[in-house]
């Protein structure tokens, strides 16, 4: 597996420049010579489609939803980091770059992430110019807020639903394209295979989610934007559609699959209230720039939150970690939280909770002002538990959120396969083990808006590969394998239901691969993950036909690949042996429960190389080399 | 709260196909917890009618937090059911006792046909947005975002009617299937920012016009459509849009 990162020489603050400067052009009449696939449309995929449409490309989009404008980008609540030191509170990009290393401790490539933090300031700009309503101040300006593990002011916000209105701006963009005639959109359709020609990737093979029609799509290259595989857990915060099958086929195509086991959960969800839950509702960081977080200082004490004297409760954030309080990192308050839980002093229904409060916020600036920082989500929170966090302190819990890991790439943004291109999410590259906050909407838009558009040029100004179409015998093949696994599917005819198979292989990651790890538990799953996966093959019941709209298809195809791909993230998880970030190995930490990593042994990226049915996958290294941020130990103390 | 678990009768639209005919079909459903979601309980009667083996309701849903836009149910008559503010996947059944009788149906428009039960077509709303509803900018070359200060005001009415989650529930609450609001409501959020003023009298044209050409009906100002809004997006956008357009004739 070639993995040549192709990061440029030199000083990291010329490397971007410098690399565009020699990055091959394709002329501007021969752009629209080329067809480009972009498979998702959300915050990375309709930025990335918008944009190559607008240089002249012609671009086939591809989304399961019914319109780009649902895609799960659009939950996103809190904001967008951006180095643009309006707030004149010190910012700047090194410092936007070294937060970001730091806070995937240290297993990111560094120059992609300087990169990233170079292009932050273009995407307000940008956003700005689509009419993106970001929050203002009195005078007219942008206002910010803190994110966690930042002592700066750097997260542009609209309200709590950044994330939606920045997806309205590319998905806007995409549509201006649409009626321009650049770009091709085809909703409720769900890419089920890639085809590679030559070694290099040159379509997809899709299905028609209304018709079950199976079509296969030729181009010039092809772009994966499909996000992260967190429902592998079943219980997340990502919509119940998000799904590792684009991703997962295309690592069966040959893709390298990078750091699976680097799962983000984030600390601060609604707790889970019974075993029908479908999925988990997240708070929005931004709450603790207000919020405290605190659990009774005595184990089992069941008084309500008022009845709890100050010096009964436990301030852990701010106590453990003075200098960044509730602000702590998401791996580290995540695993806080789990910590004083394990010690019997959770809250709630069966104690896995710990208070947010709001009390001193309220008393400080009022109500007035919490209302108009946070009103929809203490809306969103009442609706959702019927209690009032004006009065009561939330309640919340950990929860699946983000993924890190994805399919390997280079510092242009492709995978080891020529052509494939991957971004947003489902990449790997700029997070580490680790992401923070307003972090996830700028990557997205700074690989689809600045990033791609110029490297994939590069790609077919020099790939010269010959036109195909989908008579390809290649081609042809892809679409008989979706079809028999289609029908195979279809064929079990046994008697237990997708969901309950789902529901079990994300109970199994949760307890011994979620936020604390064993040798001996991943060992189990090794054993269990087969099994039940043996056991859908067999017994699981999808019914009604191919050549309809069939959501328990569309489910049983999704849960098939995560059945696959859990044994993998377990896999990684064992191999990797240290802990770092979200992943954390119990054997490996130090005395005060900090996450110890093992630089010497394990700073690399581990890209996974599948080797077909029922061979073990090959692990290979790509090694992190730090010119500018040199590791230490993580401190946010 | 009581945890006791409910019974609940439901009515519920089933269609096979696009072009098949429908029917509404009864269901009992039982073991309904009051903390469960809308959705939640659809996933029950779900998981029970495949444990029968019969094909399970299909529904439209995604992010079960209210901002997706893509649950579209109407309960009871109402679309998401009638609770201010509320999408259906955000709608608890702690609202509903045990024994109730629960009537679910599709948005109904002659723009948003029926795929198959619960599922309709809203590809009409992108068409709307592609026809206008953005401001014509490429990526690049934008000038510094504060360059231009825009007053508070302005961008909170803005960002009241950026808030539009596109789910159509306005289109199924209104008598003539109007899409008024959500139309006027992307021409608002637009309109009152400077970077919308260029393009400001064709945008609402061309919406309108596409509008129109999709077959939705026009605006009787009953306001249904702002009272099931689960973004509660005011109907204030409706007379500015209808004055914008006004003005856009003689231009």
């Amino acid at each position: 597996m070639n993995l040549d990162s192709k990061i440029p020489e030199g000083p990291i603050e010329q490397k971007w420049s410098k690399h565009k400067l020699s990055l091959p052009l394709v002329n501007p009449a021969n752009k629209r010579k080329f067809k480009i696939i972009v498979v998702g449309t959300g915050l990375a995929g309709a930025s990335a489609a918008a944009t190559l449409s607008e240089l002249g490309y012609q671009v086939e989009a591809f989304a399961f939803q019914d319109s780009p404008r649902r895609a799960h980008s659009i939950a996103a609540q809190g904001g967008i980091n951006a180095a643009k030191n309006y707030q004149n509170d010190g910012d700047s990009v090194r410092r936007l770059a070294y937060d970001t290393v730091k806070g995937g401790d240290y297993r990111s490539r560094e120059a992609n992430v300087y990169r990233l933090a170079e292009v932050s300031v273009n995407i307000i700009d940008q956003c700005v110019a689509q009419g993106v309503p970001f929050a203002r101040e009195y005078g007219g300006h942008l206002a910010n807020r803190s994110f966690g593990g930042a002592q700066v002011s750097r997260t542009f916000y609209a309200r709590g639903q950044t994330g939606q209105q920045l997806l309205l701006g590319a998905y806007q963009a995409l549509e201006k394209q649409v009626n321009a005639g650049g770009v091709k959109m085809h909703s409720r359709h769900e890419m089920l295979d890639l085809v590679i020609i030559g070694g290099h990737a040159r379509g997809i093979v899709t299905r028609d989610m209304v018709t079950g029609k199976i079509e296969s799509w030729a181009a010039d290259a092809v772009v994966l934007a499909t996000g992260g595989y967190g429902n592998v857990f079943y219980l997340s915060t990502n919509a119940k559609g998000c799904n590792v099958t684009a991703t997962w086929r295309a690592a069966k195509k040959g893709a390298g699959f990078a750091n699976p086991c680097y799962t983000q959960i984030h600390p601060t969800c609604i707790p889970q209230a019974g075993d029908y839950q479908s999925k988990l509702t997240l708070m929005s960081e931004s709450l603790r720039n207000d919020g405290r977080v605190w659990v009774p200082k005595k184990a089992g004490d069941t008084r309500a939150p008022g009845q709890i004297p100050e010096d009964e409760r436990d301030y852990y954030l701010e106590r453990k970690y003075p200098s960044f309080g509730n602000l702590a990192p998401r791996d580290i308050s995540s695993r806080a939280a789990k910590q004083v839980c394990d010690e019997g002093r959770g809250v709630g229904p069966g104690g896995r909770g710990v208070y947010l409060d709001f009390a001193d916020a309220i008393k400080r600036v009022g109500k007035k002002v919490i209302s108009e920082r946070y009103g929809n989500l203490f809306d969103m929170y009442t609706t959702i538990t019927g209690e009032d966090p004006y009065t009561v302190p939330m309640r919340i819990y950990p929860a699946v959120h983000y993924t890190m890991g994805g399919l390997w790439v280079d510092y242009n943004l492709m995978s080891n396969v020529p052509g494939l291109h991957v971004i947003g999410e489902a990449n790997f590259s700029d997070h580490g083990a680790n992401r923070l906050g307003a972090s996830a909407l700028m990557q997205g838009l700074a690989d689809g808006y600045f990033v791609l558009p110029y490297t994939i040029g590069a790609y077919l100004a020099t790939a010269k590969q010959p036109k195909v179409t989908t008579d390809h015998p290649e081609f042809k093949k892809a679409v008989d394998d979706v079809r028999a696994r289609i029908t195979k599917l279809l064929n079990v005819k046994g008697k237990r239901t997708v969901d309950s198979f789902h529901r079990e292989l994300g109970m199994l990651l949760w307890n011994k691969c979620g936020m604390a790890r064993t040798e001996a538990g991943l060992k189990e799953l090794l054993v269990e993950i087969p099994k039940l996966r043996e056991e859908f093959w067999r017994n699981v019941n999808v019914p009604g036909s191919a050549d309809s709209l069939n959501q328990a298809l569309e489910k049983a195809g999704r849960v098939a690949d995560f059945l696959e791909f859990a044994e993998l993230l377990v896999m990684d998880a064992l191999d990797r042996n240290e802990s770092c970030g979200g992943h954390f190995r119990e054997e490996h930490q130090y005395e005060d429960g900090e996450a110890k990593r093992n630089d010497a042994e394990y700073q690399h990226v581990s890209v996974w190389e599948w080797k077909g049915e029922g061979q073990a996958p090959v692990r290979h290294k790509e090694p992190l080399v730090f010119e500018t941020f040199k590791p230490s130990i993580r401190s946010y103390k | 709260m009581s945890d006791k678990k409910m019974k609940l009768k439901l009515h519920v639209w089933r269609q096979a196909s696009k072009d098949a005919p429908g029917a509404m079909k009864e269901y009992v459903v039982e073991d309904v917890s009051p903390h469960m979601s809308f959705l939640e309980m659809m996933d029950t009667l779900n998981e029970q009618l495949l444990n029968k083996g019969e094909e399970p309701v299909a529904f439209d849903h995604d992010c079960r937090e209210g901002i997706c836009g893509m649950c579209s149910m109407v309960i009871n008559g109402i679309p998401h059911g009638g609770h201010r503010g509320v999408t259906a996947c955000q709608l608890h059944m702690r609202h509903f006792k045990d024994g109730d009788e629960i009537f679910v149906e599709p948005w109904r428009a002659r723009a948003f046909p029926v795929l198959r039960d619960l599922v309709v077509d809203r590809q009409a709303f992108d068409r709307i947005i592609a026809a206008g509803g953005y401001v014509s900018v490429n990526t690049g070359g934008a000038p510094d975002a504060n360059a231009l200060p825009i007053p508070k005001k302005e961008a909170d009415l803005a960002m009241d009617a950026a808030a539009c989650i596109g789910c159509g529930a306005c289109v199924a609450a209104c008598k003539n299937a109007s899409a008024m609001l959500f139309v006027a409501a992307k021409a608002s959020h637009l309109n009152h920012l400077p970077q919308g003023q260029p393009e400001r009298y064709d945008r609402v044209k061309k919406m309108a016009a596409q509008m129109d050409a999709e077959g939705f009906g026009t605006c009787s100002n009953l306001s249904q459509c702002e009272a099931v809004c689960p973004k509660e997006i005011s109907v204030r956008v409706i007379a500015e849009f209808n004055r914008d357009l006004l003005k856009a004739q003689g231009k």
